[in-house]
């Protein structure tokens, strides 16, 4: 990572601890906004741990560009005992990806919250999601398999209570929050389960150790069931076709900070772990690793790129469409891993930074609107262009971006994507790219139609210019959606930099 | 000194990104005054720069995309001229549309043209691609700008068809230039005269896809019917702005890529000569005007295909000089449209009472479509008819393109300056069109009797100079060539006369006439029934069900996918955990198998 080789964003004694700081800021956090008198301070507060999470992020992108891995021991206790966190370029990568986009959100929230969540509830809304955050940050820095387990739980956890705090909007909300609760409790029970095989196989819990001992086990039946729960239980928070039953109700009927939230890391995370475990734990060459990639992950990933963009093109509701069409793209990003090599690893974490870019920009611009609007449905949408056009000027971008329009960050992404597949001969992936991507047309085409197009039905309730607060952000973010199209060297040499570390030198 | 520092540097910026950014004022303009800085300031500093001498064959501006080398601005005298076209084009289009305020058509007309423009001047693939596909998605919106329902179902016809073609035209060039290695124009090899024609060869991959896109943006028949389906739909000026741009850009890449190519002889001549047919049947003058489009770019087409320095000369000459005469007509019917709310024959006649201006100006456009000897149709065609003429074995061409030459004065020469302006009395006396209207129609005027008059000027800017102004000196104004364009024209008067004195003569009625669309539209559904339709009771069960296939697959996806459907209903935690099971029970078999 050339970019962040000369940056020195704090002093020394400071960047020693930023493994764990990054994760303490936002953890100390939550517990200050819990006791904070009233909504604006928890908001201050918000907002400033998750900038100061970027910061210690970007302290951590130096360090890594430098050292090329960074060990962080908890309380000085080295790994048999105490807890390793372990933070390479694919680490830094998530790290950049969760903190800025919940700084971005944090920013957000400021006005969000008045509009969707009971005001007796802000501080707690705000502490929850900053442990969500601590959550996320943690799960992507550590190297200890259990340790993982706990971040996953106190991540979801955050995110079951936010999904809640929807109801004063959509009373939905609550039996969206439950359902994620089960489902989300049967993959991190999947998860545990996977991690209890692998320890019983191993005697560790570190992943590096594990990943050595491993190889030595040879063929064992232990290991291979480890596998197995793993891949599930996390494939079930990545939602992961068919296990992706979850997400759309949850995003659809969450508060809308929740949304852009969410869409951006959530899933993002659980498929960062899964990677990590399918790369850098299991042997990748390793004859059952392979058969997975090939023959469940990519046909999976290729079916949820087209059934869920069929049903995003079928769907009536504005935040609906957009959460299949989440589901789609992770198919996007599991199909990019499941080739296997590191071009298309790369490849595929280029994806996952611009979706989480683009998903971001088109929540923020639908929840910029719904802060006075309560339409729903893309009939309820007609006419918006007109009332309020800069925020739709923005969703169009995203729009743009998402269906893969030259000059914009996901048309760079999928081209990387359909290079890879064709360099590794994988000509169906290039079909199922191209179809899932003339969908993606048909139902962002849709929305901009309904937004740009008709006129609203007189009597309708008119949507509103978000404030100047949402805009802001929202247009930095539709800024970059663009500019990561034409100018994509930061982004690409940073999953570039992931992959690398991901695959340690493999073709 | 500072002057010309400032040209300096603007002169290395592809000229389209000046028209392309004065959308974004005219995107917020609603002040006049702005609209006009913005409608015409911008495709004048195009302008300007595109004088400022370039060095002809020089990649400016080359950046590195994906690894690949680009060049957003490579002008050389082929697409100088058209990007000449262009510019004109817009400038006299923002004119034409100063009256409407519509800060959206107002915004799609210029990127639509700067985005033309920037494709003429891509010096790689890669960026030309992406400046035809903006082109593309721009031009819809002028489609949509109507706001009726019709004209919104033409848009999603248009848009689907041209995103399919932008889609060959993409994976074409992809597969092409990753075969190459390289996407630069210059490094295709097809130097000849130091213009790069006929680039592309076609038994290379991705070659015939990229033939196929462009066929489709140059409506090649059976293929054209988005262009008589948008083009009527327009807006007064929308019609005005969509005319020059998608089919001449076509012929743009066609004579860079495909030059010399002897199918597109062919498919030219027979684009000059069917649509014709139609032409001078078709009621809704505007769409005489669309399918009269897609027979002048037949002639570009068959030009073209022939490949001479001559024939190539013809090709970009009449593709500007068309842009030029093709808008001033689209201008008249606008006005029509504007004052009348119609242009069907039908409804239109004896108009020149109160619109004398408009008449004049449409008069002078149709003498140019129809070449009459010092008018602009004259100068450019002339030389694709000599390159025809002399070329060997291009006999039956040369009277195909003679018969659509005299069947171009039958449907624009006469057709529609007689139906809209003279003919019977509609008894209509609309209001001579406003001021802007008659200023852009006037310089038009002036432009098309120009080039017709002293086409010296025009003639210099040809790809291939040298042999265009021997031409000039020796061949155009020579006796026989005009003796022989003024029979020509003479018989097809004369034919109109006899056919409209015998009764012959199709008269204007309403309704629509079904081309190929016929093909898409009626004949693919009704293929299983007509198969079906011997047979008996067997034979109706087969054709009742081809003729509910597409409804029952729609309703099926509908009752699968749409809310509430199989897959997407709210899944039961049940069947997720059942679900879960299943994944896990077969990562676990293919552990076990594997």
């Amino acid at each position: 990572m050339i970019t962040f080789e000369a940056f020195y964003a704090a002093p020394p004694a400071l960047t020693a601890h930023a493994p764990a700081l990054l994760v303490v800021g936002p953890l100390i956090g939550a517990c200050v906004a819990a006791l904070s008198p009233n909504s604006r301070w928890a908001w201050m507060i918000s907002v400033g741990s998750t900038i100061f999470a970027v910061w210690m992020a970007l302290c951590l992108a130096g360090e890594v560009a430098r050292q090329g891995v960074v060990n962080y021991y908890m309380g000085g206790f080295a790994p048999p005992l105490g807890i390793a966190f372990r933070i390479d370029a694919l680490g830094v990568m998530m790290a950049l990806l969760v903190s800025s986009v919940s700084a971005a959100a944090a920013l957000y929230s400021g006005h969000a919250l008045d509009a969707e969540v009971r005001s007796s509830k802000h501080t707690l809304f705000q502490a929850g999601f900053l442990l969500c955050v601590a959550g996320l940050l943690g799960l992507v820095s550590t190297g200890d398999a259990f340790n993982a387990f706990v971040f996953l739980e106190v991540s979801s956890i955050g995110t079951y209570a936010l999904i809640a705090a929807g109801e004063r909007r959509d009373r939905r909300a609550l039996p969206a929050a439950f359902n994620y609760l089960i489902m989300g409790t049967i993959g991190a029970t999947f998860y545990v389960i996977g991690v209890g095989f692998l320890y019983a196989a191993t005697g560790t819990l570190n992943m590096a150790d594990i990943a050595a001992r491993v190889v030595t086990l040879g063929d064992s039946r232990m290991v291979q069931a480890g596998f197995a729960f793993i891949v599930v239980g996390l494939g079930l928070k990545a939602a992961m076709f068919p296990l992706h039953g979850w997400l759309p109700g949850a995003y659809a009927h969450a508060p809308s900070l929740m949304n852009i939230f969410l869409s951006a890391t959530a899933t993002k995370a659980a498929l960062y772990l899964m990677v990590r475990f399918l790369f850098g734990v299991f042997e990748p060459g390793s004859d059952f690793a392979y058969h997975f990639m090939a023959w469940v992950l990519g046909p999976l990933a290729g079916a949820a790129a087209v059934i869920c963009s069929i049903q995003a093109a079928f769907e009536k509701e504005f935040r609906r469409v957009l959460a299949f069409s989440s589901v789609a793209q992770v198919g996007y990003i599991l199909l990019g891993l499941s080739i296997g090599t590191t071009a298309a690893a790369s490849a595929g974490f280029l994806h996952l930074l611009a979706h989480a870019l683009m998903k971001a920009t088109l929540f923020m611009a639908v929840g910029g609107v719904a802060l006075h609007f309560r339409g729903r449905t893309l009939d309820d949408f007609a006419g918006a262009g007109r009332d309020a056009p800069w925020t739709m000027a923005a969703f169009a971008t995203g729009a743009a971006s998402l269906i893969g329009i030259p000059l914009t960050a996901g048309f760079l992404s999928k081209w990387r994507l359909i290079e890879a597949s064709l360099a590794a001969g994988q000509i169906w992936m290039v079909v199922v790219i191209a179809i899932s991507s003339l969908l993606a047309l048909a139902y962002a085409g849709r929305m901009l139609e309904a937004i740009f197009f008709r006129t609203a039905a007189p009597g309708a309730e008119r949507a509103k210019e978000a404030p100047l607060g949402v805009l802001v952000p929202l247009w930095i973010l539709a800024g970059f959606c663009v500019w990561f199209g034409i100018d994509a060297s930061l982004p690409e040499s940073i999953a570039i930099a992931g992959a690398q570390a991901l695959m340690g030198g493999r073709p | 000194m500072t002057v010309d520092r400032l040209i300096d540097i603007l002169a290395t910026i592809n000229p389209g990104f000046f028209v392309i950014a004065a959308a974004l004022l005219a995107a917020v303009a609603k002040d006049v005054v702005l609209r006009a800085i913005a409608l015409i300031g911008g495709p004048a500093i195009a302008l300007v720069v595109l004088l400022y001498p370039p060095v002809a064959g020089i990649e400016v501006s080359k950046q590195t995309f994906l690894g690949y080398s680009l060049a957003f601005y490579r002008p050389d005298s082929l697409s100088l001229i058209f990007g000449f076209g262009f510019v004109l084009a817009a400038a006299l289009g923002g004119i034409y549309s100063l009256h409407r305020r519509d800060r959206m058509q107002d915004a799609a007309g210029l990127v639509y043209a700067g985005s033309a423009m920037g494709a003429v001047f891509a010096g790689d693939m890669i960026s030309l691609v992406v400046f035809a596909e903006l082109a593309t998605i721009t031009s819809a919106v002028l489609v949509f700008a109507t706001r009726t329902a019709p004209a919104y179902r033409a848009g999603l016809r248009y848009l689907a068809i041209q995103m399919i073609a932008g889609l060959m035209l993409t994976a074409g060039v992809a597969m092409y230039g990753v075969a190459q290695g390289t996407f630069l124009l210059a490094e295709l090899g097809g130097l000849w005269n130091g213009v790069l024609v006929g680039i592309f060869d076609l038994s290379q991959p991705g070659a015939l896809l990229i033939l196929g896109g462009i066929g489709v943006k140059a409506a090649f028949p059976l293929v054209h019917n988005w262009l008589t389906d948008a083009y009527p739909n327009t807006t007064e000026t929308g019609g005005v702005v969509m005319s020059p741009y998608t089919t001449t850009l076509a012929v743009y890449v066609l004579a860079r890529g495909f030059a010399g190519l002897e199918w597109l002889v062919w498919i030219g001549a027979i684009m000059t000569v069917y649509p014709v047919f139609f032409a001078v049947m078709e009621n809704d003058l505007k769409k005489v005007l669309a399918y009269s489009t897609n027979n002048q770019i037949g002639f570009m087409v068959c030009a073209v295909g022939i490949g001479t320095p001559l024939a190539l000369n013809g090709a970009a000459a009449h593709a500007v000089a068309h842009m030029i005469f093709k808008g001033l007509l689209f201008m008249a019917m606008g006005a029509v449209q504007m004052r009348l709310g119609t242009t069907k024959a039908t409804d239109l006649g004896g108009l020149h009472r109160t619109m004398p201006y408009t008449t004049i100006a449409c008069l002078i456009g149709a003498a140019s479509i129809s070449a009459l000897p010092f008018f602009a149709g004259y100068s450019s065609k002339a030389m694709i008819m000599t390159a025809a003429e002399g070329g060997p074995g291009l006999f039956v061409i040369w009277l195909m393109l003679l018969f659509a030459s005299a069947g171009v004065l039958e449907h624009s020469g006469i057709k529609i300056p007689f139906f809209a302006f003279f003919s019977h009395d509609s008894g209509k006396r609309p209001q001579e069109a406003p001021f802007n209207m008659l200023l852009a129609m006037g310089l038009s005027a002036v432009i098309c009797m120009s080039i017709g008059m002293s086409p010296h000027w025009f003639y210099q800017l040809m790809p291939f100079r040298d042999q265009a102004l021997e031409y000039l000196a020796l061949d155009l104004f020579s006796p026989s060539h005009i003796v022989q364009q003024l029979e020509l024209l003479c018989f097809a008067v004369l034919a109109f006369m006899v056919l409209k004195w015998l009764k012959l003569y199709p008269a204007e009625r309403p309704g629509v006439i079904l081309d190929a669309e016929w093909l898409w539209r009626k004949a693919l559904p009704s293929l299983g029934r007509s198969l079906a339709r011997p047979a008996s009771a067997p034979g109706r069960a087969i054709s009742a069900l081809s003729n509910s296939t597409v409804a029952r697959v729609v309703a099926l996806a509908r009752n699968v996918f749409a809310t509430g459907g199989v897959v997407s209903r709210k899944v039961p935690l049940a069947a997720t955990a059942v679900w879960t099971l299943a994944i896990l029970g077969l990562v676990v078999a293919v552990s076990l198998f594997s």
